[in-house]
């Protein structure tokens, strides 16, 4: 899709900022709802997400971020039960049309979640999985090269690369996490989804993994979802709100934090919500 | 709830010491015009040694709004208002700090013969303090039309401001005698016409944080 259009498909207003306007957008969702069985959890979600930024999903507990985040790569498809409606379109295919296939959507929309999940091997090992598998390499110094600058990317090379064959289960929670960060680097996604990827981290941890996401997306487009406002306003460019289901409001980070449109937001965001 | 009960009893109490001075600047004010209309040197003096106290006022405001910065990382409206009281603490100072130069001015006014006529100063020094305290009114209420208001009427000051200015210019030509004393007049109607200013500055930033617009610099 090379279209730019607004971040809000309807409904809210948007700042306009010449930045954003000139950004593709990459994402873009209309109309999506989502049913667990008969449970409606999100209800007529339109946005869309430029190209190389970083939006936050903030929201109470259950309000419907992380369920959105797992549409945008199909990952909800697992759970029995689920439906979609609407549309999810990634440069402008729809990845719900009946031809789209899920391999591919999540190559190129990786995923790093709250808790990091290194698999029980080496590290080098869990950096080259996804390569492996895919079989992108044809050799084993192109494997090696991919490995490396996945970890270089995910600013996590320094401090491993003098021990590439131990297991990955030693290193630290921080370094399990740019771990994952570098794995889901290696395959090249051009999406990566986060799903509070720094709330089991102390703040030097957290720092590194923030500080990581803002260099990411000179090359990546960034979507994180986080309970941490003051995360949100550091990394972000771009905030939604979510509540029960709903998009609220979206807009830039900026005017979020400090000039919201709706109520309900500047309650949450200023900690008066319920 | 807890930690943001804290947050709002924080803010409350910000505003109470931002009201509080902006209490104290309005009555010495107040007070520094009539210890000059009055001929009062008395007043003038209590006025200039209650400057400290407004001064300690100031530095008291400047604290809490850092301890809420660093402490609750204010956002949104919560984060406008602690912004704009720590940008109208200073304000608030100067405007106190005009007042003890007018009380300066009076003290020596006071010990020369009495000017022929102090209503000019004394019409600019009603409307100021009248605008002040509409300004903190509005500022109260969280009221962006009544700030508007107030800052229309700093042209009432600025009007009378350059009809003295001229006035007094005229008579220190003519009479070159009376110049030492038309000239602290002078200063006078210049710091009045600077609060005038200054109330305006304040009235922006209540229109800030009511509806999270710049208008400095726009009208």
């Amino acid at each position: 899709m090379s279209t730019s259009t607004p971040l809000l498909t309807q409904k809210l207003a948007v700042p306009s900022r010449a930045a954003l306007a000139a950004r593709e957008t990459k994402i873009a969702v209309d109309g999506l709802n989502f049913y667990y069985g008969r449970t409606q959890a999100l209800h007529d979600i339109s946005l869309n997400i430029p190209s190389q930024m970083v939006m936050a999903f903030i929201g109470p507990s259950g309000c419907g971020k992380t369920t959105f985040l797992r549409t945008l790569n199909r990952m909800n498809d697992v759970i029995p039960g689920t439906r979609v409606e609407g549309s999810v379109l990634i440069d402008g295919q729809d990845i719900y049309d009946g031809g789209a296939d899920v391999v591919d959507l999540r190559r190129k929309v990786g995923m790093v979640f709250q808790k990091s999940n290194p698999f029980p091997k080496s590290i080098f090992d869990n950096v080259a999985y996804g390569l492996r598998i895919n079989r992108l390499t044809s050799s084993k110094a192109e494997l090696e090269g991919r490995v490396e600058q996945a970890l270089q990317d995910a600013a996590l090379w320094t401090e491993v690369k003098d021990r590439l064959k131990s297991s990955a289960l030693g290193l630290s929670g921080g370094q399990q996490q740019r771990l994952c960060i570098a794995r889901a680097l290696a395959i090249r996604p051009e999406v990566i989804l986060m799903d509070e990827p720094a709330s089991a981290l102390d703040p030097i941890a957290t720092s590194k993994i923030e500080e990581l996401i803002v260099d990411l997306k000179k090359q990546y487009t960034i979507v994180i979802v986080t309970h941490n406002m003051q995360q949100a306003a550091r990394v972000s460019d771009l905030t939604a709100f979510f509540l029960l289901g709903k998009l609220i409001e979206v807009s830039t980070t900026e005017k979020m934090f400090t000039a919201p449109d709706e109520k309900v937001t500047e309650d949450y965001i200023t900690g008066r919500f319920g | 709830m807890e930690v943001h009960r804290h947050l709002d009893e924080e803010l409350d109490a910000l505003r109470v010491s931002v009201l509080r001075l902006g209490g104290e600047a309005e009555a010495a004010l107040v007070r520094t015009m009539r210890a000059l209309t009055e001929r009062d040197s008395v007043l003038a003096r209590e006025v200039l040694d209650h400057d400290d106290e407004i001064d300690q006022l100031e530095v008291e405001v400047d604290r809490q709004c850092i301890e809420i910065f660093a402490l609750r990382q204010p956002a949104a409206r919560d984060l406008r208002f602690v912004m704009a009281v720590a940008k109208m603490a200073p304000v608030l100072e100067r405007i106190a700090d005009h007042a003890s130069n007018i009380a300066r001015g009076a003290l020596d006014l006071n010990k020369e013969p009495e000017p022929k006529d102090y209503s000019g100063l004394r019409k600019m020094g009603e409307i100021a303090s009248s605008m002040l305290g509409e300004a903190l009114d509005a500022f109260t209420r969280n009221d962006a039309d009544a700030a508007r208001a107030v800052i229309e009427r700093d042209a009432e000051i600025n009007d009378l401001y350059n009809q003295i200015f001229h006035e007094l210019i005229e008579m220190m030509t003519e009479e070159p005698a009376t110049a030492t004393r038309n000239a602290r007049l002078l200063f006078v109607a210049k710091h009045l016409e600077r609060i005038g200013d200054y109330v305006t500055d304040l009235c922006e930033l209540t229109v800030y944080v009511a509806e999270a617009a710049f208008i400095k610099h726009s009208h």
